[in-house]
């Protein structure tokens, strides 16, 4: 067996004990690994119908072949489960070194099934297996509860665990590891906190091996080459992080702005990456095997949000900022700080906040909801109040921390949510870029950036360019991206590994590590199969093709200022075409034809 | 001249492509548990060092080695070579290197010691950040003076 450790875990929290299995390689060989694999696994063995904070669901970690080797910034896992936000297959995505761990101690998954009856952490190492007392870890955040791990286990053990928010259900929960890495997106931590796991530690010694060494490492350095040539994985990443984007998206009028009634924010560039380095960087970071180190290592002096920790990412910087009207990179930075702390989702969060800022100066939420704060846009100082409540789930908080479609719901006014399938989307305004609005509008868990990335094309000319103001051709390009994404992400390779390498590296690489061939079509293929899989989920949860939409002031009310000033989004010119291109009906089901032909 | 491995932490973010690199040299695998090189991170501070042996000149795995299988290298300046075929396994080496930078690999029964790759180490290859670097000791020890001093000169400029 290469790449794959031929082995899976299943913890079963409610009878206290651990089995282990043969990985399915039928399966394996054609989901590859992580969330095509774990997403298979789960539609397989939990009823749609299942409450997702129940005993009844899963949380499945899983890395990928490429985890716990030198293949170029893949050493990614994937925390995969029913959403507690949305009912979607959620898989959540995260890197640090965690999932390498669990490969050196053996494992290509670990299936967690039901509850336990009291808080409990898992401890891993190699092939022994514990569920250990937890309740003195219990309340502690995910930085405090990481060290405390380490001091019952093993002082370089890997620790991922729920902070208070995912212990208090929060919809917008994550799973962090490594203390500043995060499994984010669609309420994993919920799941967590639901099934009494504060945390679950790893040590691996064992190995990962390679079928063909020679063939492996010849494909490793042409595509470490390749990355480290390109302007954005080799330089732009490791010098301003993510946020480099900050300026380039408002360049374009797509920095959505006041929870998205603006496409332009003019004072961004306080919030920017360059701001970033200028002010707050320590120095870049890099997860298992990365040679990008988009990681910020960042140190806020300004004694009111003074810290040390990472971010923020672009998304956050955006979300915390331009979102809520707010350009104090400070408090930005320490709302980052508190969101790995409490354990939260960052996107869901800031946009949260900003809805409740418009709610709020609308005069649709007052005083008496927000615990006595003025929510007014652009108070920093408020924002920051408002992450700590919402980490807390204390008074008004605890309603933040629903997300902003319960929250918007419940004053009658969920127009004002913007979220696509109850998620909150990220910070690509599809008003000024088209393409992604149809990604979000398609996304099998709701509004995200990352199953899609069509702004590597529509903005940043990675590989080819196109206008991103046009739906011409982009139905086509968003299925591209969401095939090879979806094969990409289950093999345990990084997305920003596709500014220098795309399916061909990829394929080859997996190839010599598995001796499994793989043609780059092949590969793609199995990422319209993982794409479909989860598709069919997500239908017999009830969702239609009604869902797949985005929120009406994005389809109504235009940009109002900067460069795209006066546009919408088309979403109806993209959607038809793109479920013609998929081989699905107008109601965006699949054909038996297209089914058969990805064998599901 | 000889070459030397000089480590700078400053510049490590913490990937462990350089233990990766060992590992797959030493045995077409990855385990970095067992590697020639590991990294230490401090994840509050976010601050990483690679360890790796040093290639003392007065080396204590070599003076407390009672068969000579740790041993500096006759033909290679500034390498202390290790013989698997004349080493007991009896780990004194592992107890002397005040670094920690030899280890005993119980899986393969060997000790684990940097060998520089002879002459061309990996992990200097793999690194993308330039934190480990192979190169003429005289050269690389004025590069970094060099790079303290142009630190003093920005400071300088400034205050005139």
């Amino acid at each position: 067996m290469y790449g794959w450790t031929g082995t899976t875990l299943r913890i079963d929290l409610t009878k206290g004990i651990a089995t282990r299995e043969a990985t399915n390689m039928t399966l394996a060989h054609e989901y590859i690994g992580a969330r095509g694999l774990g997403g298979r696994i789960l539609t397989d063995e939990v009823d749609h119908n299942v409450d997702a904070l129940s005993p009844a669901n899963k949380l499945i970690f899983a890395p990928g072949p490429f985890t716990g080797t030198f293949a170029p910034s893949a050493g990614r896992f994937n925390v995969i489960t029913k959403s507690p936000l949305n009912g979607t297959i959620a898989a959540s995505n995260s890197g640090g070194t965690f999932g390498a761990e669990l490969k050196y101690a053996g494992y290509d998954m670990v299936i967690i099934e039901g509850k336990s009856p009291k808080p409990v952490y898992l401890w891993i190492k190699n092939d022994q297996v514990e569920l250990r007392d937890a309740s003195g870890l219990w309340g502690l955040n995910a930085h405090d509860a990481t060290d405390a791990v380490r001091e019952l286990t093993d002082e370089d053990a890997k620790v991922a665990c729920i902070g208070p928010a995912g212990e208090h259900l929060a919809l917008m929960g994550c799973i962090m590891n490594e203390m500043h890495r995060a499994a984010g997106r669609t309420g994993v931590g919920a799941v967590m906190g639901s099934k009494n796991l504060k945390a679950f530690a790893v040590v691996g010694t064992g190995s990962v091996t390679v079928a063909d060494p020679v063939a492996f490492k010849a494909a490793v350095m042409k595509a470490r080459g390749k990355i480290q040539a390109h302007p954005v994985g080799g330089a732009g990443l490791k010098a301003y992080g993510t946020n480099v984007l900050v300026n380039i998206l408002n360049e374009t009028g797509a920095l959505p702005t006041r929870n998205f009634q603006d496409g332009y924010f003019p004072t961004a560039d306080k919030t920017g990456g360059e701001s970033l380095a200028a002010k707050q960087l320590v120095r870049p970071k890099g997860c298992f095997s990365c040679i990008i180190s988009c990681g910020r290592v960042t140190k806020v002096d300004n004694p009111e949000y003074a810290g040390i920790g990472e971010g923020p990412e672009y998304e956050t910087a955006w979300g915390f900022g331009a979102d809520c009207g707010i350009d104090d990179l400070d408090a930005i930075t320490k709302a980052n700080f508190l969101c790995n702390e409490y354990g939260m989702d960052t996107i869901a969060c800031a946009s949260t906040i900003a809805c409740a800022m418009e709610l709020f100066e609308r005069g649709y939420l007052t005083l008496a909801d927000t615990d006595g704060i003025d929510l007014r846009w652009g108070d920093a100082h408020a924002m920051v109040e408002m992450v700590r409540k919402c980490g807390e789930g204390e008074g008004f908080g605890k309603r933040l921390a629903e997300g902003s479609y319960r929250l918007a719901d419940s004053v009658g006014h969920p127009e004002l949510s913007m979220t696509v399938k109850k998620q909150e989307m990220p910070a690509y305004d599809p008003r000024g870029v088209q393409g992604i609005g149809l990604n979000y509008a398609t996304n099998n868990r709701g509004g995200c950036h990352v199953r899609g990335y069509t702004i590597a094309v529509e903005v940043l000319g990675n590989g080819m360019s196109m206008d991103p103001h046009v739906t011409e051709g982009k139905a086509g390009l968003g299925i591209a991206f969401q095939n090879l994404t979806a094969a990409l992400d289950s093999s345990g390779a990084c997305l920003f590994s596709t500014f220098g390498i795309g399916g061909d590296e990829l394929a080859e690489m997996l190839t010599a590590l598995t001796g499994v061939s793989y043609t780059v079509e092949e590969f793609v293929k199995i990422g319209e199969r993982i794409w479909n899989n989860e598709r069919m989920w997500n239908l017999d949860n009830g969702y239609t093709s009604a869902d797949d939409t985005l929120p009406q002031r994005l389809l109504d009310e235009p940009i109002l200022t900067g460069p795209s000033k006066g546009e919408v989004n088309h979403l109806g010119e993209m959607l038809p075409e793109y479920y013609s291109l998929r081989g699905w009906d107008e109601d965006g089901v699949p054909t038996e034809a297209t089914l058969e032909s990805l064998s599901l | 001249m000889a070459k030397i491995l000089m480590i700078h932490p400053d510049k490590c973010t913490g990937c462990r492509n350089c233990e990766l690199a060992c590992s797959f040299q030493h045995e077409a695998a990855f385990r970095p548990g067992a590697t020639n090189v590991h990294v230490f991170t401090w994840e509050r501070e976010g601050f990483s060092v690679p360890m790796m042996c040093q290639q003392c000149d007065d080396a204590a795995c070599v003076r407390v080695c009672p068969t000579g299988a740790m041993r500096h290298s006759s033909d290679t300046p500034n390498l202390v070579e290790y013989d698997e075929a004349t080493c007991i396994g009896c780990k004194m080496c592992v107890v002397a290197c005040p670094f920690g930078n030899a280890s005993y690999d119980s899986k393969a029964k060997r000790i684990a010691k940097c060998d520089t790759c002879a002459g061309a180490p990996e992990c200097v290859l793999f690194c993308p950040n330039g934190a480990l670097e192979f190169a003429e000791d005289g050269e690389q020890i004025r590069a970094r003076k060099k790079a303290y001093a142009s630190k003093f000169k920005d400071v300088f400029q400034e205050v005139r």
